[in-house]
């Protein structure tokens, strides 16, 4: 009798569990579904009996098409310069051991600590008078590249302070490896980890970005988010909403993408230590 | 196999850059073909030693790294061809077992065909052709030991360089390595020079060992010059297991507190301390001759002989070995005799 009030008041306490587990995640979807089924619904007002449609997907698509693509080429140019940048920053900084790395190190993290609209108002007051610059995308490239780099040299060196790599370049060069062929042989493919998941990192958050981009675009030169912005405030929430659908349907599939690449590799294992022994006698 | 290299450091010291010098100005000449064990405590400057002649570190001003008489101090490592195994063994983890020993030929732009046929004669050499298409992090310890050396010998470097390569692995098979890695080297003639703070290494793979500490040589010569003629306490305390018995030179002999050990007026000297190994002591019986009394406070069975230890009034107590079935219980008084050819007055 004892035991089976024990196993009633086990049932009970996961039933419990699960109860508030799903309660939890119900809170956290329910608005992304609604969200996602506005921008389906011919009128969100009367709901969803009014009857489900493309049209304001269309409609974003004919009104907003250029801030896609550019949100779209920012981040695929945020993320060359950021390669460009960040790779060779890590490999300089896991080389050097010093005080003045370290420094350099944490003083990476400060764009990300720094409110956008700061470094936005900083850049403008600095660079805005160069008023090429100032109306073009690199402007707010500039920003998006401040942004994200920390992100990119962060995950880059995480890496590299994994592996000897100190001893690793000394045995290529032991093999006659100079520094070109021990950089791209050697040290590249070691981080590859590193760089993928730095990559997907830069380019999903230069996709979202808002804080910054709103006080760095002009009327020409408007991103996605500042265009959803737009769209919300604006036009109808039908329009807005399908926006959103938009941008979801960019940005999940490059979040699972790094999911699945950022993950380390789980096939690792070690065959026990079936060496031959020497025929010759000691 | 390449015609064997001769090395030759001159005046070679090294201080880092913040003021610590690791290696006193030292002069050594390496013959071709044979192995050189560099052999010392960690921090003694065995390592800086061989990465001055690896390339990987420049000797102070002054200091010149000869190959065959040719002056490469000023070239890197990549330019001077020398294969070296790492105590981490530095195997690229992005390549296999095979790209790895192939490498090197990659870099020397060696036609396919050609680094495929080195490649797999490595493997053969090395008895790890199965592993060929593994990549690292599915390897043992040993296996990762066995492609570091075939990696490093594929180009057929002018000489080895091993840095602590046995140190990472468990005694049994460093013991089976140890056996191997001196009949490759036996069987390549190539000039080696391995660094290791394992003494035993040391006197089996050696043609000559230099004893290192404090960034200077403390003796340099052949195993058995080093266990038999130790230069001084250091060397003979590094090397083996050395008893030390404290008296002075009285009427043709050594006299101490447990006894008179007989040394020939040919080899007195002033010195307090003798020095002599455990397999020069021997258990006499009442009737013979002894030089020592001593008891037995501790006897450790090895199986294939019994290790006596055995207090004679000394700073330290007596080592010696004996067959088990003639082994004295703890606490027994004991003879002994020393033989005389084994007695050894060393400098500090």
């Amino acid at each position: 009798m004892h035991k089976m009030r024990k196993i009633r008041k086990i049932r009970k306490l996961f039933l419990l569990q699960l109860a508030f587990t799903l309660a939890v995640c119900a809170f956290l979807i329910v608005p992304v579904v609604l969200s996602m089924l506005a921008g389906l619904t011919v009128n969100y007002i009367a709901g969803l009996s009014s009857g489900l449609t493309l049209r304001w997907i269309f409609e974003v698509w004919d009104g907003y098409r250029d801030t896609i693509f550019r949100s779209v080429g920012i981040a695929l140019a945020c993320l060359v310069v950021t390669l460009l940048l960040g790779v060779p920053t890590a490999y300089v900084l896991a080389r050097t051991r010093n005080r003045a790395a370290r420094w350099i190190e944490e003083l990476l993290v400060l764009p990300i600590a720094m409110p956008g609209l700061a470094t936005a108002l900083a850049l403008i007051a600095s660079y805005g008078a160069l008023r090429g610059f100032r109306t073009s995308w690199g402007f707010i490239l500039v920003g998006h590249v401040l942004f994200t780099l920390p992100f990119m040299v962060r995950s880059v060196l995480a890496v590299l302070q994994s592996i000897d790599l100190k001893t690793l370049e000394e045995g290529a060069a032991s093999l006659g490896a100079g520094f070109g062929r021990r950089f791209f042989d050697i040290v590249l493919p070691n981080c590859r980890q590193g760089i993928l998941a730095g990559s997907l990192m830069v380019v999903t958050l230069s996709m979202g970005e808002f804080n910054m981009t709103w006080l760095l675009h002009t009327p020409l030169t408007k991103t996605l988010p500042v265009g959803l912005a737009d769209a919300y405030a604006s036009l109808r929430l039908e329009v807005g909403s399908a926006y959103t659908l938009i941008f979801f349907m960019m940005i999940v599939p490059l979040l699972m993408a790094m999911q699945t690449l950022a993950r380390p590799r789980t096939t690792k294992f070690i065959i026990a230590d079936d060496t031959p022994v020497p025929d010759a006698k000691p | 196999m390449t015609v064997p290299l001769s090395i030759q450091l001159q005046d070679c010291a090294k201080t880092f850059a913040d003021g610590t010098r690791v290696l006193e100005p030292l002069d050594v000449q390496i013959r071709a073909g044979e192995t050189l064990v560099l052999l010392g405590p960690s921090g003694c400057g065995k390592t800086t030693t061989l990465r001055l002649i690896a390339g990987l570190e420049q000797p102070d001003a002054g200091g010149k790294v000869l190959f065959d008489g040719v002056d490469v101090t000023q070239q890197s490592i990549e330019a001077r061809n020398v294969g070296m195994v790492f105590q981490s063994y530095a195997l690229f983890p992005n390549m296999s077992v095979a790209e790895n020993i192939g490498y090197g030929l990659r870099i020397r732009k060696l036609a396919a065909a050609a680094q495929r046929e080195r490649v797999s004669e490595m493997l053969e050499m090395m008895r790890i052709a199965p592993l060929a298409d593994r990549s690292i992090d599915q390897l043992s310890g040993g296996q990762r030991q066995r492609v570091a050396l075939a990696r490093a010998l594929a180009v057929r470097p002018r000489a080895l360089l091993l840095d602590e390569p046995l140190t990472a692995l468990d005694a049994r098979l460093r013991d089976t390595l140890r056996v191997e890695i001196n009949q490759l080297l036996r069987r390549l003639a190539i000039t080696t020079i391995y660094v290791t703070h394992d003494q035993a290494e040391a006197m089996a793979l050696g043609d000559r060992i230099i004893v290192m500490s404090h960034g200077r040589v403390a003796q340099m010569g052949t195993p058995h010059e080093i266990y038999h003629q130790p230069a001084n306490r250091y060397v003979a305390g590094f090397i083996g297991t050395m008893n030390r018995v404290q008296g002075e030179h009285r009427d043709g002999g050594f006299a101490c507190t447990a006894g008179r050990l007989r040394w020939s007026a040919a080899q007195a000297s002033a010195t307090t301390e003798l020095l002599f190994r455990p397999e020069d002591v021997t258990l006499v019986g009442s009737d013979a001759l002894a030089d020592l009394v001593g008891t037995v406070t501790a006897s450790l069975y090895l199986g294939d002989r019994t290790r006596l230890i055995i207090d004679v009034d000394q700073a330290q107590p007596l080592t010696m070995d004996c067959l088990a079935r003639n082994a004295p219980p703890v606490g027994q008084s004991v003879r002994l005799q020393v033989d005389p050819l084994g007695l050894l007055a060393l400098a500090a």
